[in-house]
Parts: structure tokens; sequence; C-alpha cells
């Protein structure tokens, strides 16, 4: 009876300690490094939260998140209504809008260079069309905005699909005797989707987001490798004082500030509006 | 109308996420000369050299294979350690259970951006810096709780009147889930092995901060691509896309349930 009751925590131990020593123990180290500097235990955090490299990259990764989440989610769901739809041919789009699903960030930065580049297909198409003159530049210091708009492009174009898969298995649990309850009753298609599609599809936004939020803060390959330090993100920056700059220290600072914005956003989300959507559940 | 409709949507749509691989693939294979010429869109002649040159003489083929390796190594370790646990978290009733699934969660949501730094302290101690070994364990930490959280799924998916009969002819529990749960999982357990693949293959922040000399192909792209004429940057790309697709295309049949019941 004993041995019984230790057996699954016996098959659990393993996984359990190998995740204590490669995440928790890194974890306080990070803290350690972070907390640790000549000028005091806040010394670190003094630094960087006065340099406007930090100002800046904390910015361009809130800003990218305030653009490209809402777009992501408003394509996902149009998406998502769209291959739901069993017409012919709906299970191929499916394939289609999930290729990029695999793809890297190095690798979509990669895709995107070999149409925003200089000598890329845009300016080739656009020049043969007699639309401009000269070639665009999108890189550069100079062009920021441009890069910036890339940047955008790049992340909408790869990580839709994620929002789009999670939203689509919502849509595709939803019990459709309520729509055709609504047809009954003679409801519109936007009746329909405002009263019933969207508020049963929440919980999948709300997973959506939240696991769009998380990664957005880690955003990295695509802003380094397009913009590298003009546009500087958190992750980016972080990358830049341990790789280039060989500084443990404010680099796990930058890191420690990553983790704590994941950590507000997450508790964000699972507090607010998780909750009242379970209060409205309670209601019905 | 109708079908109309949804001709252009299928034909947009398709565009909007094709379009782009496209041009990398093409990209990849044009010649240099034709590249630089404004007037040329598309390629008089398609050649490899670029891809060539880009594994042979620039690293690129090393670089794989540490991808390789490393995926291996998190693969691994991270199924021998989580196919007990999940099957644990399945089959067995005790408490804490809802608190390890919650630890597995916050692991899973623990960026590594935040523990690669001070991993290389444990790792110079460890004597585990700048080694495949080394990005393979961390690997093995990020793919871990996936690991834990979707076995727990396919295995409560495998009917435990099955392992029961098994018993009842004798077979004891570790036998019937050998010879049961495990056949029965298989499907399931490889698509999780090739999304786990994907995470690992695709990883890069952890990659190019663990090691120096032994970088993933990801993690030596993001290190030479910029200094690399524009040709090399496609090759990469395209080098680095195509086991991506591959992969998405074997799993097709899992890939909604897969998010779908990774995210619960």
């Amino acid at each position: 009876m004993r041995r019984e009751y230790l057996v699954p925590f016996l098959l659990i131990l393993p996984a359990l300690i190998y995740l204590v020593v490669f995440i928790g123990f890194p974890i306080v180290g990070t803290f350690q490094l972070s907390f640790s500097s000549p000028e005091g235990w806040l010394g670190n955090f003094k630094y960087v939260f006065s340099s406007k490299d930090f100002q800046n990259a904390l910015l361009n990764t809130l800003i990218l998140a305030a653009i490209v989440i809402p777009i992501q989610l408003a394509l996902a769901i149009a998406l998502a209504l769209l291959v739901n739809k069993k017409w012919a041919g709906y299970r191929t789009l499916l394939y289609i809008i999930a290729a990029p699903l695999a793809l890297s960030d190095v690798t979509a930065a990669l895709i995107s260079y070999s149409i925003f580049a200089p000598n890329g297909y845009l300016n080739k198409i656009l020049l043969s069309l007699n639309w401009i003159e000269r070639p665009l530049y999108f890189f550069g210091y100079m062009f920021k905005s441009r890069e910036f708009f890339v940047i955008v492009l790049t992340e909408v174009w790869r990580a839709t699909p994620l929002v789009f898969v999670i939203l689509l298995a919502g849509l595709q649990s939803i019990n459709t005797e309520y729509l055709e309850a609504a047809d009954v009753f003679g409801f519109s298609p936007w009746k329909k989707f405002v009263k019933i599609t969207l508020p049963l599809l929440k919980p999948s936004i709300v997973s959506a987001l939240l696991i769009r939020t998380l990664f957005a803060f880690q955003i990295f390959g695509v802003a380094w490798l397009l913009a590298g330090r003009d546009i500087p993100v958190l992750a980016g920056e972080t990358y830049y004082w341990y790789v280039l700059r060989n500084n443990r220290n404010v680099a796990s600072t930058y890191a420690l500030v990553i983790a704590l914005v994941t950590f507000v956003v997450g508790w964000f989300y699972i507090g607010t509006i998780r909750s009242k959507h379970l209060e409205e559940g309670v209601r019905q | 109308m109708k079908k109309f409709f949804y001709a252009l949507a299928f034909t947009a749509v398709s565009l909007w996420f094709l379009g782009p691989l496209f041009f990398i693939f093409l990209a990849s294979l044009t010649p240099a000369s034709d590249f630089y010429d404004w007037s040329k869109i598309l390629p008089s002649r398609l050649t490899f050299e670029h891809i060539q040159k880009l594994l042979v003489n620039l690293g690129g083929w090393r670089a794989l294979l540490t991808s390789v390796q490393v995926a291996g190594i998190a693969i691994g370790i991270s199924f021998a350690l989580g196919i007990p646990a999940g099957y644990a978290l399945t089959r067995y009733r005790f408490r804490g259970k809802n608190m390890i699934k919650l630890v597995m969660l916050f692991t899973r949501s623990v960026p590594l951006v935040v523990i690669a730094v001070s991993l290389v302290t444990l790792y110079l101690r460890l004597n585990l810096a700048d080694t495949v070994l080394g990005v393979g364990l961390a690997h093995a930490a990020m793919v871990l709780p996936f690991v834990v959280l979707i076995t727990s799924s396919i295995f409560s998916g495998v009917f435990v009147e099955y392992e029961e009969a098994g018993m009842v002819f004798g077979l004891s529990r570790f036998g019937a889930f050998v010879r049961i749960t495990m056949p029965l999982a298989l499907p399931g357990l490889a698509a999780s092995a090739i999304f786990a693949f994907i995470m690992s293959w695709n990883e890069v922040f952890a990659a190019s901060v663990l090691a120096i000399t032994n970088r993933t192909l990801p993690a030596h792209i993001l290190s030479t691509a910029m200094a690399s004429p524009d040709y090399f940057k496609f090759a990469a790309g395209t080098i680095m896309a195509v086991p991506a697709l591959v992969f998405i295309f074997m799993i097709r049949k899992y890939l909604i349930s897969m998010w779908g019941i990774s995210l619960k």
C-alpha cells in the first residue's frame, strides 16, 4: 500500500529534479548576478534604468507588442472563421496557413530580408512596374521607422498562424447546437458571431493572447537580424550585453526585467480576464 | 458568388503565407549576377552554389550537425524523464498533482533568455560551457515541461481498461505500459518528438549564449549573417526553412490538437 503511494512521486521526481537544476537554479543565479555590482546591490538596476538604451528597448518592445498582437488577433479570428466553414479546399488552406508555424524567428527575418533588401523582390517588382524611380531602402540607421514597419510585418506573418491554430481549436470545440438554435431565432451572421461565437471563443482568445504576449517580450531574432541595435528590444539588449560586451551582470538585469514583465502580464491576463470569463460562465 | 469569394480568399491567403517562402527559395537559387541585376526578377538559371558554399566553406554543415545533435540530446533526455512523469500524472491519484501541473506550466513559460546567462556560470563549474551537450541540456529543460504535459494528455487518450485487461491476463503494471499503452500512444509521441525537434531547431538565444565554437545553425547564422553577402543570407534561410516545413507536413494530422491540448 505504502509502496504504491510512492510510485507516482518516483516517476515524477527525475523530471522535477531536472527542472530544478536547469531552470530553478539558473533563475536564482540570474537574481544573484543582477543584484551584484560594485555600486551596491541595486547598482546594475540603477545603471540599466537610467540608460537611454533601456528606455528605448522597453518602449520598443511594448510598442511592438501593442501593434503586433491586435493585428494578429484580428487576422487570426478572420482566418479561423474562414477555415472553420467547411468549403472545398479548407483543409489545404489550413496547412498553407500553418506553414510559417515551424519557422524560427531567424528564418522569418531572412525571408523578409529577401523581399525588403535593397536588391530584394519588392524593389525589383516596383521598379519593373515603373511605380518607383529609385529603389526604396528599408534598412539602416537612417530608416528606423521603415525598419520598424518590416519588423511588424515579419512578426505578423510569422506568428499569426500560432494564434490561428489556437483559435481554430477553440472554434471546433464550440457546440454547433447553439448556432443552430440561433438560426431558428433568425439571428444575422454578425449577431451570431458577436453573441455566440465570440463569448464561447473567449477562453481560446485568452490563451492565445497570453502566449503571444509572453513571446512578444522575448522578441529577439527578427529585431536583431533586421535592425540590429537601431531598434533595441529587451532580449536584444540582453544578448548585446552578454555576447558583445561580455557583461553578465547587466545582461542578467535585462533578463530579470523580461521575466518580471512577463510575470506581470501573465498575472494580469489570468487574474482579470479569466476570472471575468468565469463569472460570466456562472451567470449563464 | 459565395464560390467566388472563397476562391478569392483562398488565393489571397495562400499568396500571403506562401509568397515569402517562394521568394527566399528563389533568392537562394539565384546566381549573384542575376540577383544584383535590377531588371531581372526571375533568374536566368538556377544554382545551388550559394547553399553549397554556405554548407561547405562557411561552417554551415558543422552547425547543422550540431543542431541535429542538440535536438537529439534534448529529445532523448526530455522524453526519458517526461514520459514517466506524464504517465504518473494521468494514471495515479495523489496529493500535490495540481501543484506539479502548475510547476510544469510555470517552467514552460520561463523564457530561456532569463536562464541562459546564469546557466553559463553553472556550466563553467560542470565543464559544460561551450559544448554541444550543454546546449542540448538547456534545450531539454525547455522541452521537458511540454513533453510532460503533452504525454499526459496522450496517455489519458488511451483507455485505462486496456491496461487493466492486460494486468488481468498476468502482465505487471510496467509490462502493461510497455506492451499496451506505449504502442497505442506511439503516433502521438512521435508527433510530439517532431514538435520538440522544431522547438530545439528554432531556438537561438540560449544556443548563442551557451556556446561559441559549437553553435547550432540558427546561432551560427545569427552571428555571421550580418557580415555575409545577401545571397548567403538567403541560402541560410532556405536551409533553415526546409526541415521545418517538412516536419510541419509530417505532423499535420496533429497540428490542431498539439496546440489545442498543450495549452490547457
